[in-house]
Formats: structure tokens, C-alpha cells, sequence
């Protein structure tokens, strides 16, 4: 458990409805934490890199990554987080409205930590930002909660 | 192909230690039967699950396995190494149920692609309520990838 640490998540979205609804739940959940947003695939690998306006960026503890992306693709963010011997560790939550065989294979192939298809109805939105809130702020231990 | 709602989903859990074994069985019980939950309580009797090996020739492949990692005969790194080393069942999710704190275990399971590490909750109450967010989360909200073996 991560009781009693501020947990940092990077949610990468394009879509501006669905990053304010992800962070007007993480903002009631009971475990502290900040919730920063990328826009798109480049900007997160910007955050990730600390470089381009990012250089105060935390390392995230978790991250809630969209497929499709401008710039660059959801697929690839992974791709070059699982591909980093300092981020690869980090569990990314891929966080779609795609529920495309082909996208959850190509996520899991490439180590996605789990593949979450966004619910449409806003209601059932709001339970599944729940379940991940319990599941990887509560119960999970966090690799970087325990780095060094 | 993926799963659809009305599939049951096979969990195995791979734990060694009975009273354990008991408890999670019973906190999944809890939460409905859209699932069946296998129990190998070994590593190398894990391996021969997953491989359909022998008198598992007929066993599904699961959906999500829960791995202990102090486990006989192979400990559970060398399970969660076999399967995210191998084409066809890489895709599994793993979470790493064990008691261990330690941090190298930790480090360890993250880099061999863990998808998830909880450490098992010290008293009964909370060691349930542990259970039960894996299980809303892994069955009830994940997608899974179904590896459907010809």
C-alpha cells in the first residue's frame, strides 16, 4: 500500500471532457495526489524526459496513457517507456475508447500494465477511474515508492 | 480474440501456502462467478499449467495469473520470466501476490514485466479487501487479451 505518500500520475489525453472528468476524480480520491496532463504523445515524452518546459517534472508512479494521440501514438509512448532502462518499471494503464482486439494485443505485447476500454456512459466513467484509483493508488506497491 | 461479458475467466493462482490459498478462494467466491480460479501450488506445477503439460493438457489458458513469489521447486520470478518471455502467453496478465516488502523483489518483479505487485495485507480484513480490488479491477474493468490456443 501507498498510504501516506503523494502519488504522481501522468494522464496522457488529447481530450479535454475526458482529462477534466479523470481529474475531477482523482481530486476526490482518498489516496493524495497530483495529476498532471499531457496533450499529446510528444508532450508526454517531453515530461518524461524532463526536457522542453519540463525540466521540474516528477518522475510519475503511475501513468494513464490514451492510444489515439496527435503526434505521436499512444503505441509509441509506450513503446519508449518499456524501452527505457529509468521508466520502464512505471505502470502504464492504457485508458481507450478502443476496444479493438488488434489494440489490446499490440498494448500487452509491449508490456502495457493493463488495457482499460473508456465506458461512454459517464457514470460507468467515473466507476472504472474508481476501481483504477482503488486497485494502483491503494493496493499496489509502486516501484517508485521503493527506488534507489 | 477478446473475451466477451459472458465467458468465465480463468484465474490461476499459484501459492503454496494452504491457508492462503483458502482465503483468496474465498474472497473471489465473494465477488460472483463469471470465474474460475485453478490453484497450482508450485512453480513447476504453475509451468505445467500454463504449458498444458501433462494432466493439464485440457485446462484453458488463463485470463490473469496471481503469483506468489516464494514458491518450491521454482520461485515465482522464474514463473513470471517463463511466461512474459514467451510469444503466447506474454500477454497474461501477472500480479505478484506475495508477503515480500523487499525491495529488490519489488525492482525485480517491474523489470521481468509484472503487471502489478501486491503486497499481501498483514490481517484478514484487509488481506480480503486487497482481493476484492483485484478482482474489480483484473475481471471486472481491465480488457483482457483472450489467447486462444488452436
Amino acid at each position: 500500500m501507498n498510504l501516506g505518500k503523494t502519488i504522481d500520475i501522468l494522464l496522457v489525453e488529447d481530450n479535454p471532457g475526458d482529462a477534466d472528468l479523470t481529474r475531477e476524480a482523482f481530486e476526490d480520491a482518498k489516496i493524495a495526489n497530483n495529476l498532471f496532463v499531457a496533450e499529446d504523445g510528444e508532450e508526454a515524452i517531453f515530461f518524461l524526459k524532463r526536457v522542453e518546459g519540463f525540466k521540474d517534472a516528477p518522475i510519475p508512479d503511475v501513468i494513464l496513457l490514451d492510444l489515439n494521440l496527435p503526434k505521436k501514438s499512444g503505441h509509441e509512448v509506450l513503446d519508449f517507456i518499456k524501452n527505457d532502462d529509468d521508466l520502464r518499471r512505471i505502470p502504464v494503464i492504457i485508458l481507450t475508447s478502443s476496444e479493438a482486439d488488434i489494440d489490446i494485443l499490440k498494448s500487452y505485447n509491449l508490456h502495457a500494465n493493463s488495457f482499460i476500454t473508456k465506458p461512454v456512459d459517464l457514470e460507468k466513467f467515473l466507476d472504472v477511474v474508481k476501481t483504477v484509483e482503488d486497485f494502483w493508488l491503494r493496493v499496489v506497491k509502486l516501484p517508485k515508492q521503493v527506488a534507489g | 480474440m477478446s473475451i466477451s461479458e459472458d465467458t468465465p475467466k480463468h484465474i490461476l493462482l499459484v501459492e503454496d501456502n494452504p491457508g492462503d490459498v483458502e482465503l483468496t478462494l474465498e474472497a473471489l467466491a465473494a465477488g460472483g462467478n463469471g470465474y474460475r480460479v485453478h490453484v497450482a501450488e508450485d512453480g513447476e506445477e504453475a509451468l505445467e499449467f500454463l504449458h498444458k503439460k501433462g494432466k493439464f493438457q485440457d485446462e484453458p489458458t488463463p485470463d490473469l495469473v496471481l503469483l506468489d513469489l516464494n514458491l518450491p521447486k521454482k520461485d515465482g520470478h522464474e514463473v513470471l520470466e517463463n511466461i512474459k518471455l514467451n510469444s503466447v502467453l506474454r500477454n497474461i496478465p501477472v500480479v505478484i501476490l506475495t508477503s515480500s516488502a523487499s525491495h529488490m523483489d519489488i525492482k525485480k518483479s517491474y523489470s521481468l514485466n509484472a503487471n502489478a505487485y501486491v503486497i499481501k495485507p498483514p490481517n484478514l480484513e484487509t488481506f480480503l479487501d486487497a482481493i476484492k480490488a483485484i478482482k474489480n479491477f483484473w475481471i471486472d474493468s481491465v480488457k483482457l487479451y483472450k489467447t486462444e490456443q488452436a
